[in-house]
């Protein structure tokens, strides 16, 4: 069962939070991704009291080194909210701030913000939020006699509106007021909606003149009424808690409520998400443009996935126009990329809506800074929005700063996170923002990229296990998939039935290899198949096939280090290779080459012929655990 | 589950709410030798202690605490995990 106070969003604590954060607070010489990593991660109240500790220890830091923005905020309420304070400070550390909390005596609100002399008053408070509950507000009790309605809510109206005043005028911040949640159970029924008098109807009311004749321009409101709906009244209220220490609502809604009031109080202060990167395979359409091709993909056409897909690009039209900038982050061939785009009927996205476009083979961390210098935004300004955890680990741990949505393995759950993770809160809607998309798109200009960032320390921490060898009966089906699907990464595109690759496993002239990969997120199966011919003195390459999944792995190198060891001992002195052009391989175009072949002929039709002298070839060291199992019985294919 | 392994978990959740390392169970513990054990982090305490046991506590067993063994007698009765 869903937690209705979970942040599904964020990554789930991990068991070494405390001793990290312990470390954070008591180093010499912090460390702003720690900070941040510790900081994305789904706290509970306990958590965050942690994390609160290392923002007071760190504070300086926080604020002159890394450029938290420091921000002092009052709260004046007429119930319990030290468990709000304490969970702010951590909180704020997801929002880029450094959050000081005062809280004004317990039931004292009007004399501490009416008098320009009180304690609370002389704090220098950035922002004052003001938090009274129903039953302090009068509105708690049916009120049925002709007027009497009416009268408390003015009263409630009233006393909320000279308290803002007070903050305003007074103690001279902004002012922060609250919607109220309803309570959860009713006097009549059904009847409770109708009836002027109810609990329910007066706070309906009281928030409604809230909005209308509280709120002024420059205050900010926290809607809690919303918020508790989305959890669930029957969860947000507690009776038990109110009764106990006065608590306004659930203490498990606490963290949530936090995140809420600090991703304003961001907003505030300038610390917004400007741009939200999309993945294109499996994010804005199901299943693999390269490989599926245009007719293959799955958006639109009344199946679940597809409307899920098409929903989703409806969403983030919606946020393009409220002045959110879109960019493309694929791991693809570009051409191949901008196909749907130009020819899906069923698109939502054109190329117009998307600011920056980039469609390479390097890895995500690099094109999004790219994308952020394009932009000329920080990377701190970008979410990146991706269905592929490795991606998105990658990018979490080269740039902490970028916020990444956890994502489900159904498509109709993104525009959920997306939206109720909170990344593009907003205190208002300027022009600005609705012309600028479009003025960011004017601006920027696509780019190609060759950089690497610290890959090899990533690559390590995937804890690969590669699992190389021969063909077995049991991989057979999986094999001849493979063989007969993959176009990107496929250097011949020779097809083969299964009764064929049969016939290769028993071929004492043949070096066939299938190659698993596992890694700390999971098994991806069998991701690579290979066949040679041997021949005395030259193994020549029939096949060489990959998914592309597993790009950038260094997987080939594997391969290659495998077949030159094989064929060193059965006496040969060269490899050769060969590559067969068609419509979709060009990503392999340099594969030999990169691989420190040297070029040997062309074929018809632009193909090309490669040589690798194995008197020349050294074995590199890689980044992953190699078994080697010839033992067939042990090929169980999970994929 | 023993009422000594209900204690070592009701431990558990007490280090990690009072945030204190060495914290060894006895029956009779109660707020005042424990030093981040104050009226807010008691009511912190109850509900970790309902997250990890997956019941509820009444508002009169709450009310009728006077030390960790009878909260220890609650959990051994209503623990239902």
């Amino acid at each position: 069962m869903s937690n209705p106070f979970g942040m599904p969003w964020l990554l789930p604590t991990p068991v070494n939070f405390k001793a990290r954060a312990k470390a954070l607070a008591s180093t010499a010489s912090p460390d702003e991704a720690e900070a941040r990593r510790l900081a994305a991660f789904a706290l509970d109240l306990s958590q965050l009291d942690t994390l609160g500790k290392v923002v007071r220890k760190q504070r300086e830091f926080f604020v002159a080194e890394a450029g938290f923005a420091p921000i002092k905020l009052g709260i004046v309420a007429s119930h319990t909210m030290d468990y709000l304070a304490a969970a702010l400070p951590g909180t704020g550390l997801r929002h880029s701030l450094v959050v000081d909390v005062v809280l004004a005596g317990y039931g004292q609100a009007a004399q501490q913000l009416l008098d320009s002399g009180s304690d609370f008053a002389t704090q220098g408070l950035d922002c004052v939020l003001l938090t009274f509950d129903y039953r302090a507000l009068g509105l708690s009790s049916i009120r049925l006699k002709k007027d009497e309605a009416d009268e408390a809510v003015s009263a409630a109206i009233n006393h909320v509106s000279s308290m803002a005043a007070g903050v305003r005028d007074i103690i001279k911040s902004t002012c922060i007021l609250q919607t109220l949640a309803p309570p959860s159970d009713p006097v009549f029924g059904g009847l409770d909606a109708r009836t002027q008098g109810s609990p329910r109807a007066m706070i309906e009311r009281f928030n409604a003149r809230l909005l209308q004749e509280v709120a002024r321009e420059n205050d900010l409101v926290v809607d809690v009424a919303f918020l508790a709906s989305k959890v669930g009244l029957d969860s947000w209220n507690d009776a038990r808690g109110w009764h106990k220490a006065k608590l306004p609502a659930s203490l498990e809604s606490t963290p949530l409520y936090a995140d809420h009031i600090c991703r304003l109080l961001a907003a505030a202060r300038g610390k917004v998400r400007k741009c939200l990167v999309l993945d294109l395979d499996n994010t804005l359409w199901g299943g693999v443009i390269g490989d599926d091709g245009l007719d293959g993909i799955a958006l639109g056409q009344n199946s679940a996935v597809g409307e899920a897909h098409v929903a989703l690009q409806r969403f983030l039209l919606d946020l393009r126009r409220r002045g959110v900038i879109l960019a493309v982050c694929s791991k693809n061939e570009e051409a191949t990329a901008r196909i749907p785009f130009r020819d899906h009927p069923e698109m939502v996205l054109k190329e117009d809506h998307i600011a920056v476009f980039i469609a390479n083979w390097s890895d995500k961390a690099n094109n999004l800074r790219e994308i952020a210098a394009t932009l000329n935004i920080g990377t701190d300004s970008l979410v990146f929005l991706d269905d592929n955890p490795v991606e998105r680990e990658q990018v979490r741990q080269v740039l902490p700063e970028v916020a990444v949505p956890e994502l489900t393995e159904d498509p109709a759950d993104y525009i959920s996170l997306l939206a109720n993770a909170g990344y593009f809160e907003a205190i208002g809607l300027s022009e600005e923002d609705l012309v600028r998309a479009d003025f960011y798109q004017a601006n920027a200009e696509r780019i190609s990229l060759q950089k690497v960032g610290n890959l090899e320390e990533y690559l390590r921490s995937l804890q690969m296990v590669a699992t190389i060898s021969a063909f077995s009966a049991v991989g057979r089906v999986r094999i001849a998939q493979l063989i007969n699907k993959s176009n990107q990464f496929n250097l011949t595109t020779r097809r083969y039935s299964e009764s064929e690759v049969e016939a290769f496993e028993n071929d004492p002239l043949k070096l066939c290899l299938q190659v698993r990969l596992a890694d700390h997120f999971g098994d991806n199966g069998m991701i690579s198949v290979i066949i040679f011919d041997k021949a005395p003195d030259e193994w020549s390459c029939d096949t060489w096939l990959m998914s592309c999944r597993v790009l950038g792995r260094r997987v080939e190198e594997l391969v290659l280090a495998t077949v030159a060891e094989a064929a060193r001992s059965a006496g040969a002195t060269r490899l050769k290779g060969t590559y067969i052009p068609t419509k979709k391989n060009g990503l392999v175009v340099e594969h030999f080459a990169r691989l420190g072949f040297t070029k040997a002929g062309d074929l018809r039709d632009g193909g090309t012929t490669w040589v690798l002298d194995l008197a020349d070839y050294v074995t590199p060291e890689l980044p992953m655990q190699i078994i080697h199992a010839n033992d067939s019985g042990s090929m169980s294919d999970a994929a | 589950m023993s009422r000594e392994e209900n204690a070592e978990r009701l431990s558990k959740v007490m280090r990690e709410i009072f945030d204190v390392d060495d914290l060894e169970y006895r029956d009779s513990l109660k707020a005042d030798d424990v030093e981040g054990w104050d009226s807010l982090s008691h009511v912190h305490f109850l509900i970790a202690v309902e997250k990890e046991f997956g019941f509820r506590f009444t508002s009169g067993e709450i009310d009728g605490f006077k030390n960790v063994g009878e909260v220890l007698d609650v959990i051994v009765r209503r623990a239902t995990r």
